[in-house]
């Protein structure tokens, strides 16, 4: 926070601001210098913050009506849907907005990736992120588990179940997960209290996560640490704002289109079967968002490694900022990382789709692969890249290569176009 | 400078005073953390008689124990035959038959897959025991694990024939 010159315009104003300075903390919010040059994959973050607020406002309208209780679960959402006024809009709203939630922080995740966003200075920022995405996977699970379909309770079992592969102490960790020797109507009731409790400590770290960007401000695509204000910046208001603004307007029509038009085309057909413990489905798969994890704990045949494999592969996130070694941020001007980054894409995509897929034969095989590349992408191309590839000039500002001399053949060309 | 290195009356008090404050904290949040471990209700349902008399050899039933699936299955001579004449070094998780059905006809065991905690099917599989379709575990006709992710055989609870009609497991 940079800006302490504001002085508030009346009596009054100036009297509340030196006791509580909320209205300094507005003015720098509204002054906050952004690179000029965000592009639309910058509009996810207020995208985001949309979506956690949709979340949380549509789960409280939710909780007046769901009761978390084994007998009573699967027929109180029910209940939602038929006789609650709008209550099929408020569940279909939530339970959407989930998926809506992954998208957006899965494009967000993978523009800070292909920007570079996540090196210093801003690896704070980064592991803020990593805890929010991890956090947010929890919430979801647990949510899942709450209208206690088939799929919510054997989701519940399969994913409590990871637990048993600690050893010697893994079985009384599962039955303190359980409260009980099996996922019952305790384990209901403790996932409805931590499922409404989750999103307000999300909702906490999203501040700081906005406070660490806000100290050395906005990565940009050209991934250069820019002088803040300078003619390289434009203030937050209204520039970002409206930017942001419209961005959510389109993601809304994605959002509003599942909503209305295919509500239940992200779901399992088997979540509308009352949980049974004595029988489980034929095929059960996680929701859309966690298949690529669960692709990767399947394609390990040991039950530990597999458990310990899945949670590397959100670790290896976390300390990506020191994993990878360049220098330069954004992937423009890494010509070798660009392609590696695009093969990640895929290879994550692949993993998502094995996820869905029977774990046996070709699929299996195709998993295990994708499985190992990931590691590889991260543990060994990404610290060899940074040493030996060779990067295209970075350019020393964002006006630089407009304005002339600029070491980027492809703005040069643009510039001769228009001249 | 050098009465500094010796202790003081009050170090003694900082350290004595941290020390009670980590012993209160970690006895308050016991309670905390204790409240989630299965409750006295949970574990007053500890055990369930069932009649066996109506099932015909190569069936089985499942019901329910402690809100787990328990397989109760009366087997065929081939079936008996076929689990008993495993070598114990084809398996994983080495057991004897023997030990896992001592009346070699009745054989009861959880039916949770030691993998991830599905149920399996039965009278599936490669090995015509059982076969969990989450992630692809096969089981033998003894309920031992032959192929797939899962580390051990399906697990025996405690049972007993109260007479020859009835089992009482838990």
């Amino acid at each position: 926070m940079s800006d302490h010159n504001y002085v508030p315009s009346t009596k009054l104003a100036k009297w509340f601001n030196d006791r509580l300075p909320l209205l300094s903390l507005s003015a720098h919010l509204r002054e906050y210098p952004t690179p000029k040059n965000l592009n639309y994959w910058w509009t996810f973050g207020g995208i985001l913050t949309f979506c956690l607020i949709t979340q949380i406002v549509t789960g409280i309208v939710l909780a007046m009506h769901y009761v978390a209780h084994t007998d009573l679960a699967f027929a109180s959402v029910e209940h939602i849907m038929r006789d609650v006024n709008y209550g099929w809009l408020l569940r279909y709203f939530h339970a959407n907005g989930a998926s809506m939630f992954f998208l957006a922080v899965y494009v967000h995740i993978f523009r800070a990736l292909y920007y570079g966003s996540y090196k210093s200075p801003r690896e704070v920022i980064w592991i803020i992120g990593m805890i929010i995405y991890f956090l947010m996977m929890m919430t979801a699970f647990m949510g899942y588990v709450l209208p206690w379909g088939q799929m919510s309770f054997w989701a519940a079992t399969v994913i409590t179940n990871l637990f048993s592969a600690v050893p010697l102490i893994g079985e009384s960790i599962t039955n303190w997960l359980w409260g009980g020797f099996a996922v019952d109507n305790p384990t209901l009731t403790r996932f409805y209290a931590l499922h409404y409790l989750l999103p307000f400590l999300i909702f906490g770290l999203v501040i700081l996560h906005i406070w660490a960007l806000h100290v050395p401000g906005n990565n940009n695509p050209i991934g250069i640490e820019l002088k803040k204000p300078s003619k390289d910046t434009v203030p937050f208001h209204p520039y970002i704002v409206i930017k942001d603004l419209f961005a959510l307007l389109l993601f809304l029509i994605v959002f509003a289109f599942f909503v209305f038009y295919a509500p239940n085309i992200l779901g399992h057909a088997d979540n509308y079967i009352e949980a049974n413990p004595m029988v489980t489905p034929n095929h059960i798969v996680p929701e859309w968002y966690l298949l690529p994890f669960y692709a990767i704990l399947r394609s390990v045949p040991d039950k530990l490694l597999g458990v310990i494999a899945m949670f590397a592969s959100i670790f290896v996130l976390v300390i990506l900022p020191w994993l990878d070694t360049s220098k330069v941020k954004s992937a423009i001007f890494r010509p070798l990382y660009k392609q590696f980054y695009w093969i990640l894409v895929l290879d994550v995509l692949v993993l998502g789709y094995m996820g869905a897929m029977p774990a046996e034969g070709t699929y299996l095989l195709i998993a295990r692969v994708a499985t190992t590349y990931y590691f590889v992408h991260f543990l060994i191309i990404l610290p060899v890249l940074g040493k030996k590839e060779k990067t295209l000039p970075v350019p020393s500002s964002i006006m630089e290569p407009v304005l002339g001399g600029s070491p980027n053949p492809n703005t040069i060309k643009k510039k001769e176009l228009y001249s | 400078m050098s009465d500094q290195k010796k202790p003081k009356r009050r170090d003694f008090l900082f350290t004595a005073s941290y020390a009670i404050g980590a012993v209160g904290v970690g006895a308050s949040i016991w309670p905390l953390v204790d409240q989630m471990n299965p409750d006295k209700s949970v574990k007053a349902l500890a055990s369930t008689e069932v009649d066996v008399s109506s099932i015909e050899p190569g069936k089985s039933i499942t019901v329910l124990w402690r809100g787990k699936p328990v397989f109760i299955k009366r087997r065929t001579q081939q079936e008996i035959e076929e689990a008993r004449a495993v070598k114990l070094d084809d398996l994983k998780h080495p057991e004897k038959d023997e030990d896992r059905a001592k009346d070699p006809e009745w054989l009861v065991m959880l039916g949770v897959c030691t993998h991830l905690g599905c149920v399996p099917l039965g009278d599936k599989g490669e090995y015509n025991g059982w076969f969990c379709p989450c992630h692809g575990s096969h089981y033998d006709t003894s309920g031992r694990i032959r192929k797939g992710p899962a580390p051990t055989n399906l697990e025996i609870p405690k049972y007993e024939f109260v007479n020859s009609n009835t089992i009482i497991i838990g």
